[in-house]
């Protein structure tokens, strides 16, 4: 396993990321194609999207190798669509290019031929807002079914059981009678269709069984049909409600094609009738092993849009609780792994028995196991109890080491694993910065990229630790990178808990009419599955105008097809298994 | 290497497991259900099995974990200072509800659970008392911003989690009668908190003396 030394914070500093200075060097090379630069972005011309992002990303003195996020803002004159891109080697905050199109028929040039991560995203988009992406290979709706009509993020869309714009609801309070909301809002009245929709006709586009061909059936000499079969979304593999569309040769995958949606709940639009801070228990629920996490990405997104810092204390136990839940997530995951194996949930109760302890302190810190909702802005919701890092410090010194000990004793040595997850899987090097895919994912194929060294948040900045990496970038490298980072995780407990000063856990007074002041943030943190993003418009109202979640999980999934196809059906359970997907942040 | 041995490695962990929790059966012999084995095994030195057994045993709720929220009164006393069991609703007397109607845990409730209609007197003015309060159990998110923004420590998180009922639509719907608790049930549930608030109330009344 290779370890590399922490990259300076100077070299991060690079005028490359400078949007412009980005701008001036398009320029030269298309003269028409920046409609616009500023600080914030640049805003390209849709027509030479295309050609522009080939530029950033084929030029290797520029090499913006990776794209970070799509998304896009649904103003009142127009749609915006927001990409950002970075380059992996040189880390620091990612360029932001953004595209306008008309709010009537948007189309935009589909950046797939570039970067094959935005695939998902971009059909993300096209589900939301309604943006169509030229060129797209397979552009369908993917968190919504074929036949749903309307475009749920755009401003003039309301849900079923719409109360309001906004919250606080006028409704509450000072003449709040309580109505049970199917009252309001009886059943026949929640789902839209289109108005020409025939419920007894309808056939979903997406599940035509496909069949062997003539000129297959000559190529082996053998009349054999391909065979779809469904996986979930009921199944205790995948992990949630999860369906896999999986294409055979026998027992040979040939196709595989995640179906999303099963839990999607549109959180991103809860999020913007929401006020700031009636978004942190949501994100809670996002990828509910992390929480902790979740939370710490979503504030230090809005304190960066704020200008406000947390106290020094108040940054120490965030940085405790992010790398707790890192332990247990990453213990979960291999857990998983090798239940998906067959190890039958022996390793992986004796993983979460840990995990048990770990959410028994989130509980006495926090008030809740999993839904912890702690954090807030410009600090920690409550200190934590007496006794609270005692604990922690005896499960970081004593505990944890002697069971990672043990695991990797039981675990890593394993001929059957050993076997069964070496050279299987693989995604090379530049299909996973080209995959978008993040975490353990992009790590273990042995791209050094973490955000807690590459653009440090926090103060990840003060700790010693390495960044673990692969070499393969097949299962077992997924999973060695797990146990070397929960290794990692536990040196930055025990510095965190040898550095934690006394004092307060929150500047300013406690304010549930949070201003947040105009503008747009790029918020992110390195979460255990990966980059959690979260792209936020203020208008300068107690509500976000547009919150978007960068959801690593969904993005991970970008790339299952290019790892499983050859792999027998056996593998496939495995392999999605390694990506330590969580359905509640993928479906949102 | 000979092949194998990683597994026969592996056995050797998951036989030593084994062997802990039936050293752990023994320590139960004739103390089942021991609230204090219980804690043992179940901190974070314990050993052995970690199952607890519900409902028979139950883990311990530390004091900050929360669940639907309730509203705090303060008891009537009589002359030793025992509050005063009311004969009707068998729960101590009403003195005076700690609650004034201002509307901020219904503002910061993410879902909007919470209904309040403010109390007017008879001339049509409103009145810091609340005249209906209802939580919507089944919409709570037990996230716990109502208490924690609540200027007059009126409402409080509760540790009573098992509320399963046959239907939801009139039980799940708790109105004020059910959401008052007496503040000395508070004060038993959150010992620190109620402390730490009884600290500064008396600190701010010396400030208030002090002042005069």
């Amino acid at each position: 396993m290779a370890v590399n030394a922490p990259v300076a914070p100077a070299e991060l500093k690079s005028n490359l990321n400078d949007p412009l200075v980005i701008a001036e060097k398009i320029k030269a090379q298309y003269p028409t194609a920046v409609e616009a630069a500023n600080a914030q972005g640049i805003v390209v011309q849709g027509e030479q999207l295309l050609e522009v992002a080939r530029y950033l990303h084929d030029t290797p003195e520029l090499g913006f190798d990776y794209l970070h996020n799509v998304t896009s803002v649904d103003y009142p004159d127009r749609l915006e669509v927001v990409y950002h891109v970075s380059n992996l080697a040189r880390g620091g905050t990612p360029l932001t290019l953004k595209v306008n199109a008309a709010r009537q028929d948007p189309a935009v040039p589909s950046l797939v031929p570039v970067y094959r991560g935005a695939n998902f995203q971009e059909r993300e988009v096209y589900d939301m807002m309604g943006v169509r992406f030229l060129g797209h290979p397979n552009l369908r709706r993917i968190l919504l079914w074929d036949g749903f009509e309307g475009f749920p993020l755009r401003k003039d869309y309301k849900e079923p059981y719409y109360e309001d714009e906004r919250k606080p609801f006028g409704t509450r309070w000072d003449q709040g009678h309580h109505v049970i909301a199917e009252d309001r809002n009886p059943w026949h009245d929640n789902v839209k269709y289109p108005a020409s929709f025939d419920a007894v006709g309808y056939k979903p586009q997406r599940d035509t069984v496909r069949t062997v061909g003539a000129e297959d059936a000559v190529a082996t000499k053998l009349r054999t049909d391909k065979l779809v079969l469904n996986i979930g979304p009921q199944h205790p593999s995948t992990h949630g409600v999860l369906r896999l569309k999986v294409t055979l040769d026998g027992e040979t995958v040939v196709a595989a094609e995640p179906v999303l949606g099963y839990l999607h709940r549109n959180h991103e639009k809860i999020g913007e009738r929401n006020t700031y801070l009636q978004n942190i228990p949501f994100t809670d629920r996002l990828d509910y092993i992390t929480s902790m996490a979740n939370n710490l990405a979503y504030v230090v997104g809005v304190e960066k849009l704020m200008g406000i810092k947390a106290p020094e204390r108040a940054e120490y136990l965030r940085v405790i609780m992010a790398e707790l839940t890192r332990w247990i997530s990453h213990i979960a995951a291999i857990g998983f792994i090798y239940n998906d194996l067959g190890a039958f949930y022996t390793p992986l109760l004796y993983g979460l028995e840990e995990r048990e302890l770990v959410l028994d302190l989130f509980e006495a810190a926090s008030g809740s196991r999993m839904m912890c909702n702690y954090m807030r802005f410009g600090g920690v919701a409550r200190d934590v109890p007496e006794g609270f890092l005692d604990k922690v410090q005896y499960l970081v010194t004593e505990r944890f080491p002697r069971r990672m000990d043990e695991l990797e004793a039981y675990m890593v040595g394993n001929e059957l694993f050993t076997a069964r997850a070496r050279n299987i899987g693989i995604l090379p090097r530049d299909l996973a910065i080209n995959y978008s895919a993040a975490g353990p994912v992009l790590r273990a194929s042995g791209v050094k990229y973490d955000l807690r060294r590459a653009d440090p948040y926090s103060i990840y900045d003060r700790f010693e630790f390495d960044v673990p990496v692969g070499t393969v970038g097949d299962m077992h490298d997924r999973f060695t990178v797990r146990i070397a980072e929960m290794r990692e995780s536990v040196k930055i407990l025990k510095q965190a808990l040898a550095q934690i000063p006394a004092g307060e856990i929150m500047t300013g007074k406690k304010n549930y009419q949070i201003r947040v002041p105009k503008g747009e943030v790029y918020g992110r943190a390195e979460n255990p599955k990966g980059e959690l993003g979260f792209f936020m418009v203020s208008d300068g109202t107690p509500n976000p105008y547009r919150y978007h979640v960068r959801a690593p999980a969904f993005i991970n999934l970008t790339a299952l097809n290019e790892m499983v196809v050859g792999h027998k059906i056996a593998d496939l359970i495995v392999i999605l298994g390694s990506l330590d997907v969580v359905m509640g942040e993928v479906d949102r | 290497m000979a092949y194998g041995l990683g597994l026969v490695k592996g056995l050797k962990y998951t036989f030593t497991r084994a062997m802990k929790t039936v050293a752990g059966d023994f320590k139960h012999l004739g103390r089942r259900y021991d609230e204090t084995l219980l804690r043992e095994r179940q901190s974070v030195r314990g050993t052995g099995i970690f199952t607890v057994q519900y409902p028979e045993e139950k883990p311990a709720i530390p004091e900050n974990f929360r669940f639907v929220p309730f509203l705090v009164y303060e008891p009537k006393l009589d002359a030793n200072g025992k509050p005063v069991i009311d004969a009707q609703t068998g729960k101590e007397a009403i003195n005076l509800e700690r609650c004034t109607a201002c509307g901020i845990c219904s503002k910061v409730c993410p879902p909007q659970c919470i209904w309040i209609v403010r109390a007017t007197t008879p001339e049509g003015k409103p009145k810091p008392k609340p005249a209906e309060f209802y939580i919507d159990i089944d919409v709570c998110m037990n996230c716990g911003f109502c208490a924690e923004f609540c200027p007059f420590d009126a409402i409080k998180m509760d540790h009573d989690y098992e509320l399963a009922n046959y239907e939801r639509h009139i039980s799940h719907i708790f109105d004020l009668k059910t959401l008052m608790k007496p503040a000395t049930y508070h004060a038993r549930i959150h010992p620190l908190d109620f402390k730490r608030e009884e600290d500064d109330r008396k600190a701010k009344e010396a400030a208030k003396a002090a002042k005069k």
